[in-house]
């Protein structure tokens, strides 16, 4: 009979093949598909188009944030650029599809690896300097793809902006939020497993090893620029990966939304899920998306009350107030983010009645 | 070539505003090595604290001048106290993403109270700073920009160079535990560090306004235009700071004027690539760069 797998009460990993694994219990494994389960089978088919909207604005934020949280969180590289990284995307496969016509399926990961190019010339100072510089080097990316993508009009129609044609897999046209619900989120579940694969494998390691002491790391015989070269690579594959669906689900694009905002609108995502968790990229996007949308619907209400129409009160900053605020407060009271927070109460269940 | 000494001017005297925001800057990275992104929200408080003293609480321009830089001063100092004072010994990451974080939470505050239009003070700078020379004039705004960023710098010179405050903040920017071992109170050097930063952008951000009025998105993007500036002079250098602002400010007024003038608030950027690719730490900064 086979023998369950439970949560020991501690650290009792005997071999590295134990270091290694996905499910640490059986009870994990028999819930991903029980998540997988009412993810594709009962969640599209509830709720109204609203609701869908906001999970396929949640999916595409996370295969997004994920690959930011693959370069913050595990390769210990802050970047300021992720949002021009989606916008290269986003652009790549608007221009493929419409100037170039080439088919749907191509263009997914083509403009990932035009974007993960991109980010790559970014970060080359990383070769040469460590943390802070590279910041640096990322915002004046941010800006100057920005400028590009405004001002390069024979590719990108500067500010009139590209609308795509209706994406078509095998003759099958996707059109509803429905249809875009299950490539989003099977995008999603593709790029959790790479993400998990990768950073189980020798280049995760090595991530994080240059992550906790790049001299060590250096030491131990890992070729830093190239590893971190990498990262950035994946990093921006997933932004563009993520810019390509954004651009397919939202018909017609602009440079506009692309801007500094974004970026740090994903970092805050990264922070507040957990640096350095896969899962937590996730909770971040559903956090930050769902933030906005609250905030958004609160803006309405406000906006319409006698009171402040007639002060002439403007409420659309409310938003940027509180995502600074929700920034603050996780990094003050919870910097491992709700990914750490999940994972407490898990363990105060699984601990009860000793919690302590 | 009159259009040339007119750019030459022009780039001169916004150089020379971007050295002075970028001051502060350097101020909090050269203590406690935390890139502040929240620096153009300070030089904006700084601006629209001075806006309100002047027009709502009418007081007279010097009282006001000097209520402003004592709130600003203060203000830097409950920054400390209260955001980043927890923060001691965490990872530099989370420091940094706390500025970005304050950068937001204060620009949604700011465009909450004053709005995103644009405002300008009254008029109240004497006729006699005006300077006239041949064909060139300098308009009273600039000339007294001038001064007041000569004074500062001078007066912070001669601060770190000689008083004992000054030497704990450099003694904390170069060994944080050595100079903790040597007796340094690093808190208070952190909280005094990030105090005069927001002084001194409280004083560039009302000097701005004088010049370009006061308008929140405009204020704070200097805040980004600092990281051209600090990286151009050395990130842990005062003067550089001056001159990395002097060379920006001609190539951006140059760029526009011969060149084209979307390309203007690029420029700075690309320069910025390009000097961290060749010379990453900068005209004057310290050659101390760890490769890796």
């Amino acid at each position: 009979m086979k023998k369950f797998h439970f949560h020991p009460c501690g650290n009792y990993r005997e071999t590295y093949d134990q270091e290694l694994t996905v499910f640490e219990t059986d009870f994990g494994r028999l819930w991903t598909w029980v998540g997988i389960f009412i993810l594709f089978l009962i969640l599209p088919f509830l709720g109204t188009p609203y609701f869908l909207h906001v999970l396929n604005m949640i999916g595409i934020t996370s295969i997004a944030a994920l690959g930011l949280n693959i370069l913050i969180g595990f390769t210990g590289q802050i970047s300021l650029g992720h949002g021009a990284f989606i916008g290269v995307g986003a652009y790549s496969a608007a221009v493929l599809s419409t100037t170039m016509e080439m088919p749907f399926l191509f263009n997914l990961p083509l403009a990932g690896l035009i974007a993960a190019l991109v980010g790559m010339i970014f970060g080359i100072p990383s070769g040469r300097l460590k943390g802070l510089y590279l910041t640096i080097a990322t915002l004046a990316g941010q800006i100057i793809i920005e400028y590009v993508l405004v001002h390069w009009e024979s590719v990108t129609k500067g500010t009139m902006g590209i609308t795509l044609p209706r994406p078509a897999i095998f003759g099958y046209e996707l059109s509803t939020d429905r249809d875009f619900f299950f490539l989003i989120y099977v995008s999603l579940g593709l790029m959790i497993f790479i993400a998990i694969n990768l950073m189980r494998a020798k280049f995760g390691r090595a991530f994080i090893a240059i992550r906790d002491n790049d001299r060590a790391a250096e030491g131990m015989g890992i070729p830093i620029f190239r590893y971190k070269l990498l990262s950035f690579g994946i990093s921006s594959f997933y932004a563009g990966f993520a810019g390509a669906i954004w651009a397919y689900y939202m018909v017609s694009i602009t440079a506009e939304p692309f801007n500094l905002a974004l970026s740090v609108e994903y970092i805050a995502m990264v922070i507040i899920g957990g640096l350095g968790s896969i899962a937590g990229s996730v909770y971040g996007a559903l956090f930050i998306t769902s933030l906005n949308e609250i905030l958004r619907w609160l803006t309405d209400i406000l906006m319409n009350m006698e009171v402040f129409t007639e002060a002439g009160v403007n409420v659309a900053p409310i938003r940027e107030f509180f995502f600074g605020l929700a920034i603050i407060i996780f990094i003050i009271f919870e910097p491992r983010g709700l990914a750490e927070i999940w994972r407490i109460i898990r363990s105060g269940f699984r601990l009860w009645p000793f919690s302590y | 070539m009159n259009f040339f000494f007119q750019l030459l001017i022009n780039g001169i005297s916004v150089g020379f505003l971007y050295g002075l925001s970028a001051m502060g800057f350097v101020m909090i990275f050269k203590s406690s090595s935390v890139l502040n992104f929240a620096h153009g929200e300070l030089i904006a408080l700084g601006a629209f604290f001075f806006l309100a003293l002047v027009t709502w609480a009418k007081l007279p321009i010097a009282i006001a001048f000097l209520v402003t830089l004592a709130g600003c001063f203060a203000l830097g100092f409950l920054i400390e106290r209260i955001f980043l004072r927890p923060l001691i010994g965490e990872p530099l990451i989370y420091v940094i993403m706390l500025t970005v974080g304050l950068a937001a939470m204060f620009k949604g505050l700011m465009l909450l109270i004053w709005g995103g239009n644009l405002q300008t003070y009254p008029d109240f700078l004497p006729e006699f700073l005006t300077l006239q020379w041949n064909i060139i004039t300098i308009p009273p705004a600039y000339s007294s920009a001038l001064i007041l960023g000569l004074s500062f710098l001078i007066i912070f010179g001669l601060f770190f160079k000689y008083s004992p405050q000054g030497i704990f903040m450099r003694s904390v920017a170069d060994n944080q535990k050595a100079a903790l071992s040597l007796g340094v109170h690093v808190q208070r050097v952190f909280a005094l560090s990030w105090a005069i930063a927001a002084l001194v952008a409280g004083m560039s951000g009302v000097v701005l306004g004088i010049i370009n009025g006061i308008n929140v998105h405009d204020l704070s993007s200097i805040g980004l235009k600092v990281f051209p500036v600090v990286i151009l002079g050395g990130l842990d250098s005062l003067s550089g700071a001056i001159i990395g602002g002097l060379i920006i400010g001609l190539l951006e007024t140059f760029t526009g004027g011969y060149l084209d003038p979307s390309l203007r608030d690029v420029i700075p950027y690309m320069v910025l690539v390009l000097i961290l690719m060749v010379r990453p730490y900068g005209l004057f900064g310290l050659v101390e760069i760890e490769r890796v």
